[in-house]
């Protein structure tokens, strides 16, 4: 029978996967947001087991909400890149130091 | 093993599988198409935990427009990926590190975790019969109810994302010749064209 925790370990096994492709792609912008969006995934796994498991719909109308924000996200963050890569002809994250910050 | 057990650890190992190829497919291109596939297998699993209209939002939100723009990003900037990819072996041990800790402490927190006495009872809304009322119409009851405010708020942060999108992409290219709507219309006929006589034998 399965139950919640397996829900939550398959969450977990994508967030930590998540983690480990920011760690290991740090120069590809692009894969960074994915690995973003699927840590978020994980969440939403996460939030939709306990929402089933505890019969609260409430888990499944802040995981709308969720997808809305990541959405938005992936959104800005790839006009971010867009406009990054016009101007620098590169999308290596240790290229962007136009701010000295 | 029942069938939705089957049908469960046939969308857990694909979800998990095609989340690993994500980070480390050679090609950006591949990545996308893995994400395709991770979101689709987690839309599986929601079906399985009885979000319907969850699992038909992750589709058509995720696979149908942020994985689209994802690929479309990919392949309209022209990269060496190649060079990018060139020093993966090099991060290697600190992303397997960092990993391997954090699928530590998650696996450690599971090990000692239990539900509250007074859980059930702290529920906002209890999800209702589903042989009375299917999915989608309980989410929207809630939604459009309980949840109005931070809907339009949703709503809003889509608006300002559009936007920011828009505004950070649009460029106005100097060596491009434009209409001049302005100008076309505050144009004087009566000054559009002079005419000079010309005396013969005589340059102007």
């Amino acid at each position: 029978m399965v139950g919640l925790e397996h829900y939550l370990t398959v969450a977990a096994a994508l967030f930590v996967i998540g983690i480990f492709g920011i760690f290991l792609n740090r120069k590809n912008v692009i894969v960074i947001l994915m690995s973003i969006e699927l840590i978020l995934l994980s969440v939403n796994i996460n939030l939709v087991a306990f929402s089933s498991f505890l019969g609260d719909l409430v888990g499944q109308v802040f995981t709308m909400f969720v997808l809305t924000v990541a959405a938005a996200e992936a959104a800005i963050g790839l006009a971010i890149l867009v406009t990054f890569f016009r101007n620098r002809g590169t999308i290596d994250v240790e290229d962007v130091n136009v701010m000295k910050g | 093993m029942s069938v939705a057990d089957f049908a469960f650890y046939a969308f857990a190992v694909v979800a998990v599988i095609a989340g690993l190829l994500v980070v480390t497919a050679k090609n950006p291109v591949h990545s996308v198409l893995w994400l395709i596939l991770t979101f689709l297998s987690s839309a599986g699993l929601f079906v399985l935990l009885g979000a319907e209209f969850l699992a038909m939002l992750l589709m058509i939100v995720y696979v149908g427009a942020v994985a689209v723009l994802f690929l479309f990003v990919v392949m309209m900037l022209d990269i060496d990926f190649a060079e990018l990819k060139a020093e993966m072996t090099r991060y290697f041990p600190l992303a397997a590190l960092v990993g391997l800790v954090i699928l530590m402490q998650l696996t450690l927190l599971y090990g000692a975790w239990s539900t509250a006495e007074g859980a059930p009872g702290l529920r906002q809304a209890v999800t209702p019969d589903l042989a009375q009322v299917d999915n989608a119409r309980a989410l929207g009851l809630i939604l459009f109810d309980q949840y109005f405010i931070l809907f339009q708020l949703s709503g809003l942060i889509l608006l300002v994302a559009m936007i920011g999108a828009i505004v950070l992409t649009l460029r106005h290219r100097a060596d491009v010749k434009r209409q001049n709507v302005l100008q076309q219309m505050w144009r004087d006929p009566a000054k559009a064209m002079e005419l000079k006589d010309v005396k013969p034998g005589q340059g102007l």
